[in-house]
């Protein structure tokens, strides 16, 4: 009786390394977090910070934090209410113009959200409109348009058999079975809307994240306080890690898995009832998107200062080329490939081992790999500054953390799109591969990673959007050296230097239309997987 | 350069779960061999034991005098053909059929010779330069057993590879698996649970049920003498008669059953010459109908007939209850209407019996090759 030995395989190497990169990258900042939080400046261990956020005078933190809380959610609740309706009216009826409606919602989800509100600033002036809602509304509908695609004709069509259409049939069926999709969007419209800093830093005082909390805590007018910032970044972990669970034990009620064979057919729509949806969905699309238009209109006009002037011109861009511009560009773009790289890399590999080769310490890799979905950006932020910023890895204002923190906000999003690309590929295609000859290594080059093909690809360049576009973990991160497109935009907004700003966020606004157009041509469904 | 290939003692086991607890086989060399059997009887397993892709527990396995247990999949050249064909979809035809020859770093001439030569065998070398999401599931089946013929496997397996087709090429292709396998003469492990299917391809069959070998013997064999009860219900369809007696008087033994109707049986095997509980297991096909209803017999009455051209299928039931299934060549004067009264006989060359626990046919003539038997 013999038994085939276990060999020591290149892959039992690589889940070592790359769980050895996760502990020095991700766990180990985390742990510095949680340590600095529950020391006081004097590095005495004490709860004060924490006690300090609840109990200081009249709620001097808990009060805004709790507007904002408000603000987080009636974002979310507003943004599903008017998002569903478009996702419905576009995937049950036939609009006209609607893949005009569906391309200007990816442009307007996935593009810088401060952009917007910055506009909103300039067109009505800083008298507190919030617009997070116009934003996160799209990406709901772009969301539940996957989700309504997948409804099968015949549940309609069995659903009306019985009896039952109309509204009814609305809230009774077709929301019902697409309460998993609901429940993801609202999930990550508050994520969103819980974990922004340009919106609130642009909107101004009265609305503080608890990004702008941490960063004003570690950076801001009140001095430096990393153990105050710590366990500011602790509270909001706990928060999201309540509602990520909440999330979790929600959808599980709900579980069941559509494929439509036959998709839903859509209807005509005339009268005044088509009238109306028409117009519901362009008034809507158009208010979230013209704003972005305006930016760039007034990128062409002459300023002084804050101050717009008579005539049009390139003055602003000869300005912003003063200020950084070329090398805003030059490090987006350098910074964003090598990450999206390293991420591309990290998520199929990681994918691999999990789908592949399950064991206890690939699934532990896959679980601590998933931790920054629940961390704002402004946490890993300050988790990356406060573990690298002495020797040995003094990496503090460096090239390489900008691109750390880059890797580690993305990668769970990629590694999630990679584990789903892989599940869905038989294992029998790389079996007849090995058993054709090929080794274990050639058949993952040759066979595995081109039949991942394009769900990496087009996961890579939702990816690369939100690279260009990160904000909350850059602004702690930056320096001079390593500053990018969006943080330049936001200095110059800063600066109140509106003509400049519009430039930089006219360029920002290229930049992402130009990916997101590709990425559109490249996936050829009408889904946004994020 | 075709391999026999051996299995001694082989062992599977997921955790504490026993899959293939003891399964000892062998297979000749060029021959056409089925792992028949129900599904989660361990007969996929134990072809994917033998490909490489399941670990094995224990025992030893042999490709001729090769040891092949600890040698990597990729080394063992193998063709294998799967359920789902396993096509390579970002692949052309042409690329796919020769995949296995580049493996194999033979000069470009060579491979082309070669990859040309096994498209035309299997007629898809009109589709060589398309894509695989262009063809039909028959057309992938036959790229798939191209590329996998293409390399000149020893050892050649099928892991159900007919049963995502439709009815009707399944047919076909069959034929066209029975042709190809017969001229090129390689070793082949075929596994299916479709007995007319592996009744169609194969020279011998194993039967499995839970891991453990049933009966291993050429299709006929194993319908006309099942080695077991379980065999001759699986395979085929059979009428079970339990509780019917042997009896051994003046040296001839006969089958008496519960109405009273006696069979002599020339073929019991002399250790079985005794008084006992038998079980008889009856084809549809061998019981013999009488309408008159004095004549000796089982008496039994029509509950419904369906004819289907060739045959007639009578459902009965017996005096003793039992309902049992009858196939009579249409013809061409009536049916027997439902609610007739009948007498039945049997065709005692072609009934099997088997002992009360249904572990073993009592019968002569059983060739079941099993070592384990």
């Amino acid at each position: 009786m013999t038994t085939s030995k276990k060999k020591f395989e290149v892959w039992t190497l690589m889940s070592i390394a790359l769980l050895a990169l996760f502990l020095l990258f991700l766990v180990y900042p985390l742990l510095g977090l949680l340590k600095q939080s529950v020391f006081n400046s004097e590095g005495v261990f004490s709860l004060e910070n924490f006690e300090r956020f609840f109990t200081y005078v009249d709620g001097y933190y808990l009060k805004p934090i709790g507007n904002s809380m408000k603000v987080t959610v009636c974002t979310t609740v507003i943004s599903l209410l008017l998002g569903i309706p478009i996702a419905y009216f576009y995937s049950f009826y036939k609009l006209k113009g609607a893949k005009l409606l569906f391309v200007l919602s990816v442009l307007c989800s996935m593009s810088a959200p401060f952009i917007g509100a910055y506009s909103w600033i300039l067109l009505m002036g800083r008298n507190g409109v919030i617009t997070n809602f116009l934003e996160a509304m799209l990406l709901v509908f772009i969301y539940m348009n996957g989700a309504f695609k997948n409804i099968d004709n015949t549940l309609m069509e069995a659903s009306a058999n019985m009896g039952c259409t109309g509204v009814r049939r609305l809230f009774k069926v077709v929301l019902a079975l697409s309460m998993p999709t609901i429940l993801a969007a609202a999930l990550m419209v508050f994520m969103q809307a819980f974990a922004d800093f340009g919106t609130p830093m642009v909107m101004g005082e009265g609305f503080p994240t608890f990004p702008v909390m941490i960063y004003n805590a570690y950076l801001g007018e009140g001095g430096v306080d990393r153990n105050f910032a710590a366990s500011l970044a602790v509270i909001a972990v706990l928060i999201t890690a309540v509602i990520f669970f909440l999330q979790k034990w929600g959808t599980s009620k709900f579980k069941f898995s559509m494929n439509a064979l036959h998709p839903v057919e859509k209807k005509e729509c005339r009268g005044i009832s088509g009238f109306l949806m028409h117009a519901y969905c362009y008034i809507l699309v158009a208010v979230a998107f013209l704003p972005q238009l305006y930016i760039i209109y007034l990128s062409f006009c002459n300023y002084k200062g804050a101050i717009r002037q008579e005539g049009y011109g390139i003055e602003n861009y000869r300005q912003a080329a003063g200020k950084l511009l070329g090398r805003s560009i030059q490090n987006t773009a350098l910074m964003g490939i090598l990450a999206l790289a390293i991420i591309v890399v990290v998520a199929v590999l990681i994918a691999y081992l999990v789908v592949r080769r399950s064991s206890v310490l690939n699934n532990a890799i896959d679980t601590i790999s998933m931790l920054p979905y629940i961390m704002p950006g402004a946490v890993v932020g300050l988790g990356l500054l406060l573990a690298f910023d002495s020797e040995p890895l003094a990496l503090t204002g460096t090239f390489t953390i900008m691109v750390i923190s880059f890797v580690i906000r993305r990668l769970p999003y990629t590694i999630r799109s990679a584990t789903a690309t892989l599940m869905q590929i038989s294992i029998s295609i790389e079996e007849a591969a090995i058993s054709l000859g090929a080794s274990k290594l050639k058949t993952f080059i040759q066979i595995t990673i081109p039949m991942m093909g394009n769900g990496i690809l087009s996961g890579a360049i939702l990816s690369w959007v939100a690279i260009v576009t990160e904000m909350s973990s850059s602004i702690i991160l930056y320096s001079n050296r390593s500053i990018t497109l969006t943080m330049s935009t936001y200095l110059a907004i800063l600066r109140g230097n509106d003509g400049m700003a519009a430039a930089f966020a006219t360029v920002l606004t290229v930049v992402t239309t130009i990916s997101l157009l590709l990425y559109l041509k490249i996936s050829k469904s009408e889904d946004l997987k994020l | 350069m075709s391999d026999n290939i051996s299995i001694r003692h082989a062992l599977k086991k997921y955790g504490d779960n026993v899959i293939i607890p003891d399964l000892s086989l062998e297979i000749k060399k060029g021959e056409f061999f089925t792992l028949l059997g129900p599904s989660g009887c361990g007969k996929t397993t134990l072809l994917r034991m033998i490909a490489g892709f399941n670990s094995i527990e224990g025992g030893d396995f042999y490709f001729s005098d090769r040891r092949i247990n600890d040698l990597d999949p990729a080394k063992r050249n193998i063709g294998m053909v799967f359920q789902n064909y396993a096509i390579f979809p970002h692949m052309t035809v042409r690329k796919n059929v020769e995949f296995g020859l580049k493996n194999k770093k033979l000069p470009k001439d060579k491979i082309a010779e070669q990859t040309d030569k096994f498209m035309k065998l299997m007629h898809v070398d009109e589709y060589a330069d398309r894509l695989p999401e262009r063809l039909s599931g028959g057309q992938q089946q036959r790229v798939a057993l191209a590329r996998a013929l293409c390399i000149e496997p020893d050892v050649l397996l099928f892991d159900e590879p007919l049963s995502n087709l439709d009815a009707k090429l399944r047919v076909e292709m069959r034929a066209v698996i029975k042709n190809i396998q017969h001229s090129v003469g390689i070793t082949t492990v075929y596994v299916t649970h479709d007995q007319e299917e592996a009744m169609a391809v194969s020279d011998r069959i194993a039967v499995m049920n839970a891991g453990v070998i049933q009966h291993v013997g050429t299709p006929k064999n194993i319908y006309q003498r099942p080695a077991n009860l379980f065999v001759s219900t699986f395979i085929g369809r059979s009428n079970v008669m339990k509780g019917e007696r042997l009896v051994v008087e003046d040296g001839r033994t006969y089958v008496v059953t519960k109405s009273g109707y006696k069979a002599e049986f020339t073929n019991i095997l002399p250790e079985y010459q005794k008084d006992q509980e038998v079980i008889l297991s009856v084809r549809p096909e061998e019981f013999l109908l009488d309408r008159n209803a004095d004549s000796n017999g089982i008496s039994a009455t029509v509950d419904d007939c369906v004819f289907l051209g060739l045959n007639t299928h009578y459902f009965v039931h017996l005096e003793s209850g039992e309902e049992v299934e009858i196939i009579q060549e249409s013809s061409i004067d009536s049916t027997i209407e439902p609610g007739t009264q009948i007498r039945l006989t049997m065709n005692t060359d072609k009934v099997n019996v088997f002992t009360a626990d249904g572990a073993a046919n009592i019968l002569t003539g059983i060739c079941n090759d099993f070592p384990g038997v």
